[in-house]
Parts: C-alpha cells; structure tokens; sequence
C-alpha cells in the first residue's frame, strides 16, 4: 500500500525535473501541428482493421483515433520516424506501406527483381542465338522484304486492286 | 415457386453441363458425330437454362422476397428498382451465378458460329467451355446457392434450401440493402464489364486448348478466337477504367488506383491479355513466338480464376472482397487442374510449337513487340508477387506485413517509361530486319517534333525531371503516329486524286487493324497523362473551417458556405456542404461535397465535389461536421492535374477496340466466265 504513492510521488519529480530541463521543447510543441501535417504521416500508415486503405483516407472511427494519436504525438515534439516506429511497436510492420528491409523481408524486393534480370538476359541470350543462327541468308532476305514492305506494298496492294477492278468489269 | 424454379434451373444446368462434356468426349473417341453434335446443343441449351436462374433471382429481387437469405442480405424495400437489379452481383452468390450466366453466354455463343472448318476443334472446345461451367454452377449449387431460404427451427434460425426437420418458414419485414458503395453508376456496370472481361477469355482458352489437343498448331485458333480475345480485352479494360471512375467518385481518397489486392487482380489478366494480343500479331505475321503465345493464353486464362479466387476465397482482404467463405479450397484445386492439364499439353506439342523463323535484328517490329512483353510480364511478376508475399510471410514469420503502392510504383513507373518509348518507336518499325540506321532516319522528324513536349512544360516552371521525361515520352509518341499517318495519307494523294477526307477514310480502311492500334495506342498515351497528372503534380490539404470560412490549395480557394443535413428517400440521411470554388478572387465553381449514411446498412459513403477541366480537378471531400450548433465542417481538398485525360483516353480506347473488332466487309465472290 506504501509502495504505491511513492511510486507516483516518483513519476511526478521526474516529469517535474524533465518539464524543467527542457523549456524549449515546450514552446515548441504549443504550436498545434495542422491537418496537413497530420495526414502527411497518416499517409503512410495502414492500420490492421480496415487493410489496403491508408490511414489518411479511411474514415473508420479506429482510424480517426490513430489519426488523433498522430496529432498528439507531434503536439509532443515527436518526429515523423518516431511516430512510425511507435506503432511499428505496438501493432507490427504491417502498419507500414512496405515490408520494412530486413530479413525475411527482403524476398520480396528481390524475388521480382531476379525474375525480371533473368527474362533480360534469357531474352538478349535467345537474340544472341537468333542472330548468329543463319546470319548471312536471313538478314540479307530481310533487308530486301524490310525495303519492300515499307515502300511498296501500298503501290502493290493498290494494283492489285486496280487489276481485280478491271477484270471484274470485264 | 421461384426459389424452386431458380434453383431446378441451376441444377439442371450441371447436368447438362457434365452431360454434354461426357457426350464430347465419348463422340471423339469413338469418332461418332451424334454424340458431338449432341453435346454441342447441351452447349447451346446452358444459356437459356441459366437465364431462367437469373430471371427467378431478379424476380425475387425485385418483389422483395426477404424471406430467401439472398434478397435478405443485399436488398432493401427502400432501395429502387434499378439497385434491386444492381444487387444481382452485390454478394457472393448472386454475383457467382451472375458469373455463370455470362460464362454461360460466351459458350452458348461459340456454338452459334459454323464449325464447317473445324469440326475437329468442336469437342475440345466444348469439353473445356463445359468444364469450367460446370464447375462455377457446381459452386452456385452445393457451396453458394441464392435461393436458399430462412427458416425457424428448435435449434434457432437454419439456413437451408428445403424445408429442415421441424422447420418453419421465416419472413423477415426488410433487408439489409445493398452496399452503399455500390449505389453508384460506376459500379452498376463496372462488375458486369469486369466479369464480361473475366469470361470471354474462356474462349480464346478453349481454342488454345483444342489446338493442342487435336496438334493442329497452325495459326486457325488465333484467326478463330481474335475477335472474341479482343471483345475480352475490351470488356477487361472498361472494367478497370469503370472501376477507376468509381473509386475517384465514391471512395474518396482523391485518386483512382490504389494498389489494392483485387485492383491488382484485375489488372494480372490484363498485363498477360496485353501482352497475348502482341505475340499474337507476331504469330500471325511471322509465325513465331508461338510457344510464348500459349503461354500467355494459358498464364491469361488461369490469372482470370486466380482473380475470381482472391475475390472470393476471403483470403484477402479489400474494399472489394466478399465475405469469408468455404470455397477457397475448392478454387485451388479448380486452379492447379487446369494449370496442371494445360501445361502438360503444352509441353506435350512444345516442339511442333517451335517456329523455324527467327529475330534476326534488335530493332525489327517482332523484337520490340517482344521486348514489349517482357515489359508487362515485369509488371505482371511484381504485381503477383506483391500480392501473395503478405500470405507468404505470414507462412514463414508469422508476421503481417503489407505491401501497398511504393512498392509497385517503383517498378510500374520506369516499365511504363519504357513502354512508351517501345510505342513511339513500334509504328515505325518492320518486319524481319531493320537496321538502327534505318529506324533513326524515320524517327528524327518525330524526334524533333516532340522536343515541344520537353521545352513546354520546363517553360512552366517544371522542374521535376521523371515529369519532363514523361511529358516528352508523351510527346513523341503522339508525334511518330501523327507524322506516320500524315505520310501515308500523303502517299495516297499523289497517286490517287481525292478530296482529303477521302485518302484519310482510304488509307485508314486498308489497314483498319493496324490504324485501330494506332489510335488505342494514342489513347494509352493519353490516360498515361492522366497518370503523370496525378502520380507527380497532385496535391491536397485539410483544414476545418466555420461557415465562410477558406482553404486554399495552389491558387485555387475554396470557401465553406454552408451544411445542410437532411433525409433522403431510398433511406439516407445526408449532410451536404455548399461550397464556392475561387480563383484570382473569382468564384469559379459551387460544389456540393456529401457524406451519406445508410440507415438500413448503417454505412456511410463519401462522395467528393469535382470541379473537373482538361488542365486539372479540384476535388473536395467532406470528411466530418460538427453537430448543427457548432456549424463548422472538415474538408480534405485536392488538386489532381490532367485526371480528365485518363477518361478521356479510356474513351478513345473504346472507339480504337470497336473499331479493330468491326466485322469486315464480306469479300463479293468473284465471278468466273464460263
């Protein structure tokens, strides 16, 4: 039962002592930090109930208590890496936009990463291959169809149709 | 009666379903026609079997029959008969038979065409339509059956389709209604097109799949299905443009794409119908790629039921998901059989697969068509993965994580910058061999020309270089396809006199298909400025104003004149501010941005005032209100530049895609002299 209110009279000095150490800080945090600022941070949170919808658009009453914890936490001085990593502690990292980089975590950065590297190189390899696989005979074939398709076809198409006019007529 | 007769209906539909997939098989191994022929009027027969479903649970819609647990759920007596309609696919299974019933459609349709040709295709197809009907009706009928019914037993309230030991019927006064975030135009028909998109896929899959199994492997299957891929990819894009619209009107959240779970999941099939439609170009015109071009179909097809399982399963969780249900097992089965069978197939005829022809330059058509490809399919692998990793590391470390829009924004944004140079470049490209000497001398005046995409928007005051790289992309593309055209139309007046609209409408209709690309491109183009509006230039600011209070954002102004709450028929109450939009000092605009609250659902729905031009939108959102005596609102704002370009390219796209599917002109036979 003693324990108690010593245990408070404790907790009291100290807040005294920390309100007198820092009077700056104070002055500081009067400033009421805006709905702006607010939704800047809230932008980049999701929180665990309403998931896929970040914290600065969604208008669930839980969201709009945490959207309050971030406006009191910046009326404290707090910083926007603090204030992330604070509910980083309390509901983990899928309050977060992005799997934080660390660990298990970085599958997922790396995973599509390799996939899309290897489909490159797999690609360039397979030109490679193509290219030296009958190099002489193809592409000079090519250039003469490459010239023709650009130049003639229209002329040719338009013949042929002048062709097939006169012998329907015929 | 309805009830009886929806679900008679259903049930027969499986058995016709099955009976015509057994009929197909055992016609072919057997060689006897009958029995094909038999199983292609159980196909055609599943349509109308599955309409007189749709029709007993439209009537039971709409008379209000709360008695079935359906209607209970998703309707409302003070809903219109319009939304009675819409909640058709407000809940899982209303929306799974309406599934069905389009899937139903598409295969009732193919039976339709003459198959004088392909006769040897016909059991195969129907085999894999029937398949995959019956296994959604299977769904509809043992796992999420509309009509089953309350009833009141000694064990409390059962659900159940026939009457329970001891049961008695319940009637309930009045449902729950329809989600009020689907009470909107843009989600009316945005499932329905989603869905239209989803299904029509089945087709172009069951040519694929009878070209394999028959190994006729030549190009029939593609001449067979394009019109029906491009319908599909039409419907699918219009989806996600619907879907788009309606997150931008009614989720308030300022944008329309959010990353979300089941956002990517539509776009999944997209990413490999898109990159399917290009290899199959190249199929056509050089006979390659004709593995890749299975592939795609395959990946395509099985990407549509893995979308449909996100969706359903209540694996995810998103604006969009159904509730929790029991069928996610079952869908994953459904999914690794086909993905199973198909890709055996596919690598039971890989070799006649392989095509003989080869890339033999960098900067030929089919090698940038190709690189192309791999641009989407980069953004189809983060995607999926993007999705499923949240799943997979809740597996190893049981810890959530989410993956939300940085993480996609990353890789879609260069690949989309990508894309778009492979689209100024692809007009101008030919087929076979082209040299870089070759495509540079066509593509300086291009070049130069859309150097006016770089100088305008640094002449504005643009300093944030990825924009300016954009704006010049944007440009250039534009400009390779205009001058393309022009030279074609040019070439065309020199042998041919004509007014100009005339050598226009003539060059145009020689190569509608390649001109119908030209102009979806050009529409891709312009919702790509829609997206660079909206990725680098948007802004927004909240504040809470006293009535005539102001907020500025950019040199826009807006001033809070007023809230008004007051209640609505069809059950709303609604708080609706006035708002006057100013620039320069000038009221510009007057806006009512609204939150209503749905008494039946008990839900609320934001819906934003838009002030909406070709240069930019203002967008408010209401986002809370003191009681009536403190008089003062909440209001996000936003300053979303060039939005409008993205439904105005949707637009176009439209029009592009209408115009390439148009049947062509019956050829007149040519008359020979006897």
């Amino acid at each position: 039962m003693i324990k108690q209110p010593k245990r408070i009279l404790t907790l009291l000095t100290s807040v005294l002592i920390l309100v007198a150490l820092f009077p700056g800080s104070a002055v500081a945090q009067g400033s009421d930090p805006t709905d702006d600022d607010v939704n800047a941070i809230a932008k980049q949170l999701y929180c665990p109930v309403c998931e896929n919808i970040p914290l600065d658009a969604c208008g669930t009453t839980a969201c709009e208590q945490w959207r309050g914890i971030i406006r009191d936490k910046l009326r404290e001085g707090w910083t926007e890496d603090q204030i992330k990593a604070y509910f980083v502690d309390q509901y983990g990292d899928r309050v977060l936009a992005e799997p934080p980089r660390s660990g298990f975590n970085w599958v997922v950065y790396i995973v599509p990463l390799l996939v899309f590297v290897g489909g490159i190189i797999l690609l360039y390899f397979a030109f490679q291959r193509w290219r030296t696989a009958e190099p002489e005979e193809s592409s000079r074939k090519g250039v003469k169809r490459a010239a023709d398709s650009r130049n003639s076809t229209d002329e040719y198409i338009s013949r042929v149709e002048e062709e097939l006019r006169k012998r329907s007529k015929g | 009666m309805a009830t009886d007769i929806g679900f008679g209906s259903l049930l027969i539909t499986l058995i016709v379903s099955i009976y015509g997939l057994g009929a197909a098989v055992y016609g072919e191994k057997e060689k006897k026609k009958a029995w094909i022929l038999s199983a292609k009027q159980a196909m055609r027969l599943v349509f109308p079997l599955l309409t007189i479903s749709i029709i007993s649970l439209l009537y039971l819609l709409l008379t209000d029959k709360f008695e079935v647990v359906y209607v209970q759920e998703v309707s409302s007596r003070s809903m219109p008969d319009y939304l009675k309609i819409t909640a058709l696919w407000g809940g899982q299974s209303g929306s799974l038979l309406f599934w069905s019933w389009l899937l139903a459609g598409f295969t009732s349709a193919v039976t339709l065409r003459k198959w004088d040709r392909d006769q040897d295709f016909l059991p195969w197809v129907i085999v894999v339509s029937l398949a995959t009907l019956a296994f959604f009706v299977l769904l509809n009928t043992f796992f999420e059956n509309p009509f089953i019914r309350y009833w009141e037993t000694s064990e409390g309230i059962a659900r159940a389709f026939s009457r329970p030991l001891g049961g008695v019927p319940i009637f309930p006064s009045d449902g729950r209604g329809l989600n009020p975030l689907l009470r909107h135009p843009g989600m009316i028909i945005h499932p329905p097109m989603q869905y239209l998109g989803f299904v029509a896929f089945i087709v172009p899959y069951a040519y694929a799949m009878a070209s394999l199994i028959t190994g006729r492997t030549d190009d029939r299957w593609i001449q067979l299905s394009r019109r029906w891929t491009l319908w599909a990819w039409l419907f699918l894009s219009l989806g996600l443009v619907l879907g788009a619209r309606w997150a931008y009107d009614v989720l308030g959240w300022g944008g329309y794409w959010g990353w979300d779970p089941v956002e990517i999941s539509a776009l999944m099939p997209w990413l490999s119908g898109t990159a399917f439609l290009h290899t199959v170009l190249i199929q056509e015109r050089r006979g390659m790629f004709k593995q890749l071009t299975m592939v795609l179909i395959i990946l395509t097809f099985n990407l549509v039921i893995f979308g449909t399982f996100l969706t359903r399963s209540g694996l995810l969780s998103s604006v969009h998901s159904f509730t929790q249900s029991t069928i996610g097992p079952i869908f994953l089965a459904f999914i690794s059989l086909i993905l199973i069978v198909s890709l055996w197939l596919l690598n039971k005829r890989w070799n006649i697969l392989k095509s003989r022809q080869v890339v033999t330059s960098y900067f030929s058509k089919e090698a940038l068509i190709i690189i192309s490809v791999v641009l989407f399919l980069g953004i189809l692998v983060t995607s999926f993965w993007g999705v499923i990793f949240p799943k997979i590391s809740e597996l190893v470390t049981g810890q959530k994580v989410t993956v939300g829009p940085p993480f996609y924004e990353r890789v879609a944004a260069p690949i989309l910058g990508g894309l778009l140079i492979i689209m100024a470049i692809c007009p101008l490209a030919v087929w076979g061999y082209a040299s870089f000497k070759h495509l540079g001398r066509l593509l300086w005046k291009p070049f130069i020309l859309s150097i006016v995409g770089i100088v305008l928007p640094l002449y504005a005051g643009m300093t944030h270089w990825p924009a300016v790289v954009a704006f010049w992309l944007v440009a250039f593309v534009l400009a390779v396809n205009a001058i393309e055209f022009f030279r074609r139309t040019k070439l065309r007046r020199k042998k041919h006199i004509g007014s100009l609209w005339e050598s226009v409408v003539h060059v145009f209709n020689k190569n509608r298909r390649a001109y119908s690309a030209m102009i979806i491109h050009i529409a891709v183009v312009l919702m790509a400025l829609g997206i660079i509006g909206i990725e680098f230039f948007q802004t927004e600011t909240q504040g809470t104003l006293p009535e005539g209070g102001e907020l500025g954002l950019g040199s826009y102004k807006m001033v809070f004149e007023k809230l008004d709450v007051f209640d609505t028929d069809g059950g709303r109450n609604v708080a609706r501010a006035v708002v006057s939009v100013e620039r320069d000092g000038q009221i510009i605009d007057v806006l009512y941005p609204r939150r209503d609250y749905f008494y039946d659902s008990g839900q609320p729905m934001t819906i934003p005032g838009v002030r909406s031009t070709l240069v930019d939108d203002f967008y408010v959102i209401l986002v809370d209100w003191k009681a009536i005596t403190a008089e003062s609102a909440t209001f996000k704002v936003y300053h979303n530049p060039l939005v409008k370009w993205m439904w105005i390219g949707a637009w176009i796209f439209i029009f592009g895609v209408v115009l390439a599917t148009w049947p062509d002109k019956k050829i007149k036979p040519f008359p020979v002299r006897s």
